[in-house]
């Protein structure tokens, strides 16, 4: 599948700076190098529109709060302003896997042979002009993330036709206008199982209940409320999915309350929502060192990964923040990319960083001395309370502590912590280590 | 010699008797309609209960090309074996079904495991098989590098392969159609009245048929006791297998094997041609013949198992989940039988090795359907047949640049895990026996088959897939339409 494998592939083209995936970060990241004169920048995307998630969330939510915008006219936005920058956006072109690097004519910056400069990475792709080969003097993945699926979940049953995504239902109904069944269970009790019981209820199909393992929903009160109480849409705490019914068609699924109390619902349709993961299989296709927590590929707060010229960002890193905190990671990215086009020096691995239960990952998860990031993003075990305190040590020395604000310690809120301690890390000591207190 | 290929879903049957009626399109029956199909001068008629082919135990097995080395020597089953071995090999090539020619090892975890290797050599030597080795464990693990602790050495057989069991299937009710067998879907066998010839009563009404062949797998007995045998009893053992991520594939080479021992089979890890890899079966005696669900105890005692044998499988995704039922007869043999007064020929009791053998079983139920009397009249070679790949060994059609210069709806990529192209999905839905249902298509292509399982592509395909439907029922009423004028 390496290019190493195959006949002698198509001659290499050169870019300056090549975006994988034109969702917000992406989008975000290309816009802000194109208009920066970082040369030639090229977004290449899978999908035939640009846009990633937003294209299908038809609620709204994105933009500012100044400027609310539903997702596809966010996406819209995203995409119109990065081409207007100048980035080209070429969709239906899928980034297959890293080419060979290092040919001795590709030393692509002026200037770059007299430097120790590490070969330019090159990616290989197709699309239906056929394939491509790329090298470019700066690569940043922005593949984004999407939800585990009812297999990964290992839910045990037969194998009917009813089982969606949220990403898989809301492009049926809102991308394609097709027919979901009549009756959806919703699994999942975050801000995307609620939007999936939208989709499902503006597809014409009832939902019988949102069905969840923890002791009560990640969404405001108020929201969860409305859809009880003026929905009538039950929401089942406590319980499991534990196996699908019904052969062809699914005909019902069977849960189980934590007290051992089973049921089975009627339905014809079940959604599993949330449980996402990094779209991580370029990164570990080019052997980018991933962090345990995230399993995205590990960067340091300027988003360089341990590949050199290569960059991430956007839910690739964390699944998952909101579109904007991916659109503004997108332009952090850009800015450190400009840094590495004018010469600036790929740094070093950096000290880990890494978190204890019950948090369960942060990210960015490298600290180097010349990359403070804006803030840290933190994802915490959704069944324990909020930590009042979060503490950052290192070697047993403490760097740090922090209360968060009190609205951070609701559990659908995202979890953050600030960069105030970055010159206190030792670069040579042991890991960083975050804990709640 | 490509006809108008006869494929049906609905309606009644052709009133006018078909000189062969076999029952039950899976690996077996495909594979014996395209040997009869040879003969030009036979009337055939493929009858299945589902809405395709393939679709019971010959699309939920361990995709496994067996070289025979463990079967009782003396058996049917493994003079079958061992000889649809050597022609599914050379079919596949021919067709361009993935086989890789990867080897197996059946790796030792206990003394009492170690001390079994030299005798199932033995045993396979004595079957005709002696290419097996014995390896000590360093060796073993110069081999599988990510093999969990504690393995005390293995037996390699160097044959053992793996194999795409849909293309297999589809393969060959393909040629069967092209070459003028009636293939007829959603059609349940509900009673078999005798007379000059079979009078089949089905869920599609009557057909009448000359000679009939008993190929229905799990129901085999079923069909067995209303031609008026009661020889024996189908008890369908469930086998549940988790399928892992792509990403997967490089931590194992060979099909791992477990050593049968007196405590009973333990469970495989194998590499699929479609680059996945497989961990199971488990074993499960059942009654109910629908029981094709995974059950929870099932999948944990799997993946404790798997962990044993490759502790970094446990890390990555689970792709897919499937349980297939394998038609036991409390027989270690194949229940093949024929009745020549009553022009009736019983394929029963085949169980996992009827993928490797469904050549060989063809062959050998032709020639006895000869000695019910039946005239094979003149034989021919069928027109040649290409698949297309499915498998990572070979080229997909994403990788061939010639293929996409040609028409770039090879190089659209709809399903993003498995790269499948728009034109591979465009042509499966417009051949011979195009898919019914969207896991028809997966079988075809393997849309949707990949770690998203739909989140990214779904819905993309289901547009294409219900685009394709649509026209094909206008085609349809068209039709009608015409010939009511």
């Amino acid at each position: 599948m390496t290019a190493e494998r195959g006949a002698p592939g198509p001659p290499v083209r050169r870019v300056d700076v090549l975006v994988v995936g034109a969702g917000p970060a992406g989008l975000a990241a290309a816009a802000r190098l194109a208009a920066s004169g970082a040369g030639r920048v090229e977004v290449l995307e899978r999908e035939q529109e640009a846009g990633g998630v937003p294209r299908h969330c038809a609620h709204g939510g994105f933009g500012t709060r100044a400027h609310p915008l539903t997702g596809p006219a966010y996406a819209r936005l995203l995409t119109k302003a990065a081409e207007r920058s100048g980035a080209v956006i070429r969709t239906g072109v899928t980034v297959l896997d890293w080419g060979v690097t290092g040919v001795p004519e590709s030393v692509a910056a002026p200037g770059a042979a007299d430097r120790d400069v590490p070969p330019c990475p090159v990616l290989t792709a197709v699309g239906p002009g056929g394939p491509e080969t790329v090298e470019a003097r700066a690569v940043v993945l922005a593949t984004g993330a999407r939800e585990r699926p009812r297999t990964a979940r290992l839910v045990p049953g037969t194998r009917p036709a009813g089982v969606y995504t949220t990403g898989e239902l809301q492009q049926s109904v809102h991308l394609f206008g097709q027919r979901v069944g009549t009756r959806a269970v919703v699994v999942g009790a975050e801000g995307v199982s609620y939007a999936a019981a939208d989709t499902v209820r503006a597809a014409g199909a009832e939902v019988v209940a949102l069905v969840t393992e923890q002791p009560r929903a990640h969404v405001p009160a108020f929201r969860a409320q409305s859809v009880r109480l003026r929905r009538r849409v039950p929401l089942l705490t406590d319980t499991t999915v534990t196996e699908l019914l019904g052969h062809g068609r699914l005909s019902g699924v069977r849960v189980r309350h934590r007290d051992g109390r089973t049921t089975v619902l009627a339905c014809d349709t079940v959604v599993f929502t949330g449980d996402f993961v990094p779209e991580h299989e370029l990164a570990r296709r080019g052997a980018l060192v991933p962090d345990p927590g995230t399993r995205g590929p590990a960067v340091d707060g300027a988003l360089h990964t341990s590949r050199p010229g290569v960059f991430a960002a956007g839910n690739v890193l964390h699944a998952v923040e909101p579109a904007g905190t991916a659109a503004r990671e997108g332009a952090r990215a850009a800015r450190a990319v400009l840094d590495l086009l004018a010469g600036g020096a790929w740094p070093g691995p950096g000290v880990p960083l890494t978190v204890e239960a019950p948090l369960r990952w942060i990210a960015p998860n490298r600290v180097t001395p010349a990359a403070r990031p804006e803030r840290y993003v933190l994802r915490d075990d959704a069944l324990s309370p909020r930590p009042a305190v979060l503490r950052v040590h290192q070697d047993g020395r403490l760097l740090h502590r922090e209360r968060p604000w009190p609205g951070a310690l609701l559990p659908h809120r995202p979890l953050t912590l600030t960069a105030r301690w970055h010159d206190r890390v030792d670069p040579g000591g042991g890991e960083v280590r975050v804990s709640r207190g | 010699m490509t006809g108008t290929v006869t494929v049906t879903a609905h309606g009644p049957l052709p009133a006018e008797p078909y000189d062969v009626a076999i029952v039950g399109a899976g690996v077996v029956g495909c594979a014996i309609a395209r040997e009869l199909a040879r003969h030009p001068d036979l009337r055939i008629a493929l009858l299945e209960a589902q809405d395709d082919v393939g679709q019971g135990t010959s699309k939920a097995n361990t995709a496994i090309l067996h070289t025979g080395f463990d079967a009782v020597p003396g058996t049917l089953e493994a003079r079958l074996v061992r000889e649809g071995y050597e022609r599914l090999g050379a079919y596949a090539a021919e067709t361009g079904i993935p086989v890789e020619r990867v080897g197996a090892l059946l790796v030792a975890w206990d003394e009492e495991q170690r001390a079994a290797l030299p005798r199932l050599a033995d045993k396979a030597r004595r079957g005709g098989y002696d290419a097996t080795r014995l390896l000590p464990a360093d060796e073993v693990y110069a081999r599988e590098p990510h093999l969990g602790p504690g393995a005390l050495g293995a037996l390699h057989v160097p044959g053992e392969s793996i194999i795409c069991p849909w293309t297999t299937t589809l393969a060959y009710a393909t040629q069967a159609v092209r070459a003028g067998v009636d293939l007829h879907l959603n059609t349940t066998v509900e009673e078999v009245g005798r007379g000059e010839v079979h009078q089949l009563r089905t869920s599609r009404g009557p057909l009448r048929a000359r000679r009939l062949v008993n190929a229905a797998g799990l129901h085999a007995d079923t069909l067995d006791r209303l031609l008026g045998h009661e020889e024996f009893t189908v008890t369908p053992r469930r086998g549940q297998l988790l399928v892992h991520d792509k990403l997967a594939r490089p931590l194992v080479r060979h099909i791992l094997l477990p050593v049968p021992t007196a405590l009973g089979k333990g469970v495989l890890v194998a590499p699929t041609v479609h680059g996945n890899v497989l961990l199971g079966p488990t074993a499960e005696d059942l009654d109910d013949k629908r029981a094709t669900g995974s059950t929870a105890a099932g999948l944990a005692a799997l993946r404790e198992q798997g962990r044993r044998i490759l502790p970094a499988l446990l890390d990555e995704e689970v792709t897919a989940v499937y349980a297939g039922l394998r038609a036991a007869t409390g027989r270690e043999d194949y229940r093949i039988a024929a009745h020549p007064e009553q022009g009736y020929v019983t394929v029963g009791g085949i169980r996992s090795t009827g993928l490797t053998a469904s050549l060989a079983i063809a062959a050998h139920v032709t020639g006895l359907l000869a000695d019910t009397g039946l005239d094979l009249g003149p034989v021919r070679d069928l027109a040649p047949l290409t698949m297309p790949n499915l498998g990572e060994a070979f080229p997909r059609p994403y990788q061939r640049p010639e293929l996409i210069a040609a028409d770039p709806e090879y190089g659209t990529l709809v399903c993003h895990c498995e790269r499948v192209s728009r034109g591979e999905i465009r042509d499966a839905l417009a051949s011979p026996i195009p898919p019914r249902s969207l896991d028809g298509l997966r079988r075809r292509t393997r849309a949707r088959a990949g770690r998203c399982q739909g989140f990214y592509c779904g819905a993309a395909v289901r547009e294409l897939f219900e685009r394709a439907q649509g026209e094909a029922a206008q085609g349809e009423a068209t039709r009608s339409e015409e010939a009511r004028s």
